[in-house]
């Protein structure tokens, strides 16, 4: 049991933070400890990503004599761009935030459905 | 000539691709506009001329940079994917016709060349989503057309389209977020990203617990960015608080394009037999479809504000698509695409309707439209006309899609789902009825008696699609030849 966990060690932190990170975005109020949530749920699958490319005892991918075992660079290069597309979403959330703070004076859920129920 | 035409397929992207960031540059309202109408009118008929190759010469692979696939990024045009890349390519033009006039009144003067950069870049992103055949690639794509959607409703003028647009942003990742993580398992398994290679090597190694897994992250993931019940709860604030233009265009081809790369991921990648042989995929989508067929509908009549009755109304007809979907015929599959294309039809027209009417009188509320059948006689017209197909009543789009739904759930002996789809469409008449009644048959509210018809510009767009509901309602050659021939090749083999 404890070697298994141990043998997988990089998924189980994946996991590990996926529920983390699903938990806060789903029993948060708060917009921004949400989108916190969101970044540690997005980060979680960059590294199960990273996880799967790496081989153990491999480098990166060179062309040398030296090296017999590469890693796989393909899911880090895929990563790359999903770390691109993570950063534009916590930007825009984020300038969403700012502007919902100028209109409403609140960024807490159950204050923003009061406010809205008024209207 | 013969060599641009090779290139195709790339074009389709990369063409509202420098568009958008041209319309940036641009600065200027009226400059914006014209870039982005004339890269979607060169995106449709790109989609035009891709739709003839493959109707006629069958499936067209580009190997994009000249990298053989599985290595290189492959795009593959078939005639599944072409009448998607046409139907939102065509939607997209004809919402940009009707926009200026809207954009002006609806978006900030200063940021309203900033409005057509993000719609030609949601084009881009739901084009391109149609196109590639590479899985990594849809995610990409899908997260710039989702990014580009957030910032469109955003744009919209009450300040609950900041919230709606922030509670679609938390749901839409989570939903490609749970795609990514279903396309890294399938990589674990397969090793590879190109989905024709995909389906080749997950041939042998279906029973294995990480390709189910990889299979149920996909479905939950799409099925959120398509607004299946019960994972709808971004799509009626997001569609009623957007700008007009907004909700016309995602209204008419976001969820579309998703269920797209859900039909794409079930039949050509993990294989028919997988999906509902082996795992139950056809009870998962066929429950929440006909639940969401009656909620939605529910829901829609009693709402008070007719952007938000028809996003209601959405919900049902997407329960529809996957009620086609899940019964896995042939016939299923047509009258899925054919659906998937009259709905675009029907919500672009009603919603553009709803433009001119906001235009006008600053309100989509029933209560202030009452009397608005003689003030504006031609809106009034094209929201019947989108109504009665909505309803699936004969000479409109709607009818046929009904049509062949039912012949679809008859052939799969399933009667009592003719009798349900028949129950449903009852519930539609009802809030198509209210909307008629307060146009039709109530004195306009105090103050709003001068209310004039919209102008030309907002007009002759919107009778134009409400025009496109009867024809394809008479002469369904293209859409019923073109959906037929994708369900034979998406079922190639199978079953």
């Amino acid at each position: 049991m404890l070697q298994a966990i141990l043998d997988h060690f990089n998924y189980w932190i994946a996991i590990f933070l996926m529920m983390i990170g699903f938990y806060t975005v789903v029993a948060r109020g708060n917009l921004v400890k949400k989108l916190v949530g969101l970044n540690i749920f997005q980060t979680s699958v960059f590294l199960l990503y990273i996880s799967m490319g790496k081989v153990i005892g491999g480098t990166a991918p060179i062309l040398d004599d030296r090296f017999q075992i590469y890693s796989n660079p393909i899911p880090h290069v895929l990563i790359l761009t999903a770390i691109v597309v993570g950063v534009a979403t916590t930007a825009l959330g984020l300038g969403l935030i700012v502007r919902i703070r100028e209109s409403y004076g609140t960024i807490e859920e159950d204050e923003l459905d009061l406010a809205d129920g008024e209207t | 000539m013969a060599d641009l035409s090779v290139h195709l397929p790339a074009l389709q992207v990369v063409v509202p691709l420098v568009a958008a960031p041209l319309c940036l540059l641009a600065g200027r309202a009226g400059l914006a506009w014209i870039i982005a109408f004339a890269a979607s009118a060169a995106a449709t008929a790109t989609a035009a001329a891709l739709a003839y190759i493959t109707i006629h010469n069958g499936t067209i692979s580009y190997h994009m940079g000249g990298w053989p696939p599985p290595w290189g990024i492959e795009y593959v045009v078939d005639t599944a994917n072409a009448v998607i890349l046409l139907l939102v390519s065509a939607i997209a033009t004809v919402v940009l016709a009707f926009s200026p006039a809207s954009v002006a009144k609806e978006i900030r003067p200063g940021s309203q060349h900033l409005f057509y950069c993000m719609f030609v870049l949601c084009l881009t992103g739901l084009l391109g989503i149609a196109v590639t055949g590479d899985a990594f690639n849809v995610f990409v794509f899908l997260e710039i057309s989702s990014l580009s959607s957030y910032a469109l409703i955003a744009m919209g003028g009450q300040r609950k389209a900041l919230t709606a647009a922030f509670q679609y942003l938390i749901m839409g990742t989570i939903g490609a977020t749970f795609f990514l993580i279903g396309v890294g398992l399938l990589y674990i398994m397969t090793g590879t990203l190109n989905m024709a290679d995909m389906q080749a090597r997950i041939a042998g190694i279906q029973d294995s617990r990480t390709v189910v897994a990889a299979f149920a992250f996909i479905t939950v993931g799409l099925a959120l960015k398509a607004a299946l019940f019960p994972l709808h709860l971004w799509l009626p604030n997001a569609y009623a608080f957007a700008p007009s233009a907004v909700s016309a265009f995602i209204a008419a081809t976001a969820t579309k394009v998703s269920l797209y790369v859900l039909l794409r991921f079930t039949f050509t990648i993990f294989g028919a037999k997988f999906a509902f042989l082996n795992l139950p995929l056809n009870w998962v989508l066929l429950v929440p479809a006909v639940i969401a067929m009656f909620a939605g509908s529910l829901s829609a009549i009693f709402q008070r504000d007719v952007k938000r009755m028809l996003a209601y109304s959405s919900v049902a007809q997407i329960g529809y698509i996957t009620l086609a979907i899940s019964l896995a015929s042939s016939a299923g599959l047509s009258a899925a695409l054919i659906h998937i294309f009259n709905h675009g039809l029907m919500k672009a027209a009603l919603f553009c309707a709803m433009g001119c009417i906001f235009y006008r009188i600053g309100t989509t509320r029933i209560d202030d439209m009452a009397g608005l059948g003689r003030q504006m006689p031609w809106t009034m017209t094209a929201i019947v006309i989108g109504g009665l197909s909505l309803l699936g009543v004969p000479l409109t789009a709607g009818f046929i899609s009904k049509w062949y739904l039912v012949q679809a759930a008859l052939q799969a002996d399933l009667w009592w789902l003719v009798i349900l789809i028949a129950l449903s469409s009852m519930l539609a008449l009802v809030y198509i009825w209210r909307l008629v009644e307060a146009m039709y048959f109530k004195a306009p509210p105090p103050g709003l008696e001068g209310a004039r018809e919209a102008p030309l510009s907002m007009l002759l767009p919107t009778l134009f699609l409400a025009g496109a509901n009867i024809y394809f309602g008479l002469d369904t050659r293209l859409p019923v030849a073109m959906a037929e021939n994708a369900a034979t090749l998406l079922l190639r083999g199978q079953m």
